[in-house]
């Protein structure tokens, strides 16, 4: 027999003394963490051994709301302060959470090298399209065309597929979800969270006010709709591009692979080289 | 300390020397990025800590390892990298962050001549300014500068202790000659070695706040997974540890970040001095010149010149009430380095009345000879 379930309340995981909390009107940045958090709860993951890095942007200002270890680091390097985080400490469950200025840009090389090593490191970018707290310059995600404070012509730079970079560079575990769909985001998490490796969580979330009126995209509740149907969820991955638009971005769980775990991998080295040192 | 015996007693170089130290220290963790002429800290690392159950990683880049030994010591462990002037560069931001957030490590760097990539396999002496300022803000920073391949594995033993004390960053400052140099050392015991360790909060309280401390201003340090559930940043911060703009708190904290260095002024100030008690005149001179003047200040002696040394083992903070008081009457000053003039802009900030101060400078990628050092005395002396 199995306990019934205790529900999920996101108040025991938040410090609650630090509101009201930054984020704009319409951000979708606390959805994420909502997201996080309950799939955090639904793995039962110790509080105390909760271990949160974040870099500099309004996505790395979340990890001061989450009553757990949270390390709020230099930009771009939360996942170079992880890495050694966790080969120093295998027994915390490290978390980055990061942005997409924050990941691709300033960040990029840790980004891709935290992929080949696949430390047990769960990566969530929150991707706005925009460098947000700065009030509102283009970012390696921004879409074609868009306005934004240094592309007052449109931008013309082509955008990062952050998934495929990840995937492309060796990241065992790599995921996309809307803010829009909270279970499922909360879902590809877990699986995340779950995964004995490097896993990388694209979250699209939406900034309304510096990126979104810029751009005429409506209130928050619009954009998330034109996001939805730029997507095509995971269980229509495999399916034929007609009807869906072959430039249809890709959500849920994107791509899953066994390599060995890197901490762990340093760890059997240090111990078959004392071995065979002792048999020498 | 005392004659060794011989089996104590190994010929290393500098970086090894430095590698040796940091192992004794109780470093377990050592992130790194390979340049000339520091990486043998690197290598010697990689071949010490797998055998003490310690972490190498060579990192992506500089800024990476920097980051991932302020991560590391975050998690519990001592840590260290070492670099030269490029890298170093590299270094400052998260150098910023370790200051800020108070977080123990130890910075090497073998200094090379620059700008830019300069002279990476030529020694020199000109990231002093920079080993005290590179990092952006006021900042509190300790740097050791030693002149021997034994002192280099003593001093980088000292700056784990210092670090771990004070939750301050150490660089150890030395320069390719003395990276490379072969000296006998004598290896401490374990036993011989004292080791300090940064004071950990023992009790999570519901009131307690991680960046409190008494009248020594270093905060115990919180260990992630003691169930304290605390916040770190290198936005500025209050005692609770969160980011604060209120005038009164910011200027609390950052006053206490500085004043802990001068409130530990005696553990971390080192200094030789010698001949300097009837001297005229004084060489100022440290790491790979200071071995230069200790040869010409006795060939002067020789010719009839009172001179002494006064040689900063601790370079930053500069040892100024030991440096004032034996500049005190003396008639002239000799500032030795290899560089353009950069310690000189210090030792002139403590000139007493009639002292002329003069700086001898080398930039050419060689090291400063005892003649040069024994000419310039000679000119010194025979100005007056």
């Amino acid at each position: 027999m199995s306990e019934p379930q205790k529900q999920f309340n996101i108040h025991d995981y938040l410090r609650e003394y630090m509101f009201p909390h930054f984020l704009c009107p319409g951000c979708g940045h606390g959805i994420a963490l909502r997201a996080l958090l309950w799939a955090i709860d639904e793995l039962d993951i110790d509080r105390d051994r909760l271990a949160f890095v974040s870099g500099i942007g309004c996505s790395g200002r979340l990890g001061a709301y989450i009553d757990a270890n949270t390390f709020h680091v230099t930009h771009g390097r939360p996942l170079a302060f992880a890495t050694g985080l966790k080969l120093a400490r295998p027994d915390l469950e490290v978390i980055v959470i990061t942005g997409d200025g924050d990941c691709l840009a300033i960040g990029g090389n840790h980004l891709i090298h935290a992929c080949r090593r696949n430390l047990n490191i769960t990566c969530m970018m929150l991707n706005n399209e925009v460098y947000g707290m700065t009030g509102g310059q283009v970012s390696p995600t921004t879409s074609s065309e868009r306005y934004t404070t240094t592309t007052p012509y449109g931008n013309h730079e082509p955008v990062f597929d952050a998934c495929a970079l990840a995937e492309a560079a060796g990241a065992s575990m790599v995921g996309r979800e809307l803010t829009l769909q909270t279970p499922g985001l909360k879902d590809v998490l877990k699986a995340g969270l779950a995964h004995d490796g490097f896993s990388f969580i694209e979250v699209m979330s939406d900034c309304t006010e510096v990126f979104g009126r810029k751009n005429e995209l409506g209130n928050s509740a619009e954009m998330v709709l034109t996001q939805k149907a730029s997507v095509r969820p995971d269980f229509l991955v495999d399916a034929v591009d007609q009807p869906f638009r072959p430039h249809q971005i890709k959500t849920g769980v994107l791509a899953k692979k066994d390599r060995p775990e890197y901490a762990a991998s340093w760890r059997n080295y240090v111990e078959t080289m004392k071995r065979e040192r002792d048999h020498a | 300390m005392p004659d060794s015996a011989p089996s104590d007693t190994v010929n290393l170089p500098g970086n090894h020397a430095c590698a040796l130290g940091a192992i004794a220290a109780g470093c377990r963790f050592y992130a790194g990025y390979p340049i000339t002429p520091s990486s043998e800290v690197a290598e010697r690392m990689s071949v010490e800590l797998p055998r003490v159950d310690g972490v190498f990683i060579q990192m992506e880049d500089e800024i990476a390892s920097m980051g991932a030994i302020v991560g590391a010591s975050m998690g519990g462990m001592k840590a260290m990298t070492a670099t030269s002037g490029p890298g170093f560069s590299l270094k400052q931001e998260n150098l910023g962050y370790a200051a800020g957030a108070e977080v123990p490590c130890v910075i090497v760097n073998v200094m090379r001549g620059g700008p830019s990539t300069g002279l990476p396999t030529r020694p020199a002496q000109a990231d002093v300014m920079q080993a005290r300022w590179g990092t952006h803000g006021d900042h509190p920073i300790v740097v050791i500068t030693p002149d021997s391949v034994p002192e280099i594995y003593r001093e980088t033993i000292r700056a784990f202790n210092i670090s771990e004390q004070l939750r301050v960053p150490v660089i150890m400052l030395y320069d390719e000659a003395l990276g490379h140099l072969i000296e006998p050392v004598r290896l401490s015991d374990s036993a011989e070695v004292e080791i300090a360790n940064r004071k950990w909060a023992s009790q999570p309280t519901p009131d307690f706040l991680p960046y409190a401390s008494g009248d020594d201003l270093v905060p115990e340090m919180v260990r992630p997974g003691d169930g304290f559930r605390s916040h770190t940043t290198g936005l500025t911060h209050a005692e609770s540890g969160f980011p604060t703009q209120e005038p009164e708190l910011v200027d609390q904290y950052l006053q206490r970040i500085l004043d802990k260095i001068d409130v530990h002024a005696e553990l971390i100030e080192r200094y030789e001095a010698i001949a300097c008690d009837d001297a005229d005149y004084l060489v100022v001179a440290f790491g790979i010149t200071a071995r230069a003047a200790r040869r010409a200040i006795k060939q002067a002696r020789d010719k009839g010149i009172r001179v002494g040394m006064f040689r900063p083992i601790t370079l930053w903070p500069f040892p100024v009430k030991a440096f004032e008081s034996l500049v005190a009457g003396k008639r002239g000053v000799l500032v030795a380095e290899m560089n353009a003039g950069q310690l000189i802009t210090e030792i002139e900030r403590y000139r007493p009345e009639g002292c002329s101060i003069e700086g001898l400078n080398r930039i050419d990628g060689e090291t400063i000879t005892p003649r040069q050092i024994l000419n310039s005395i000679q000119e010194l002396a025979g100005r007056e």
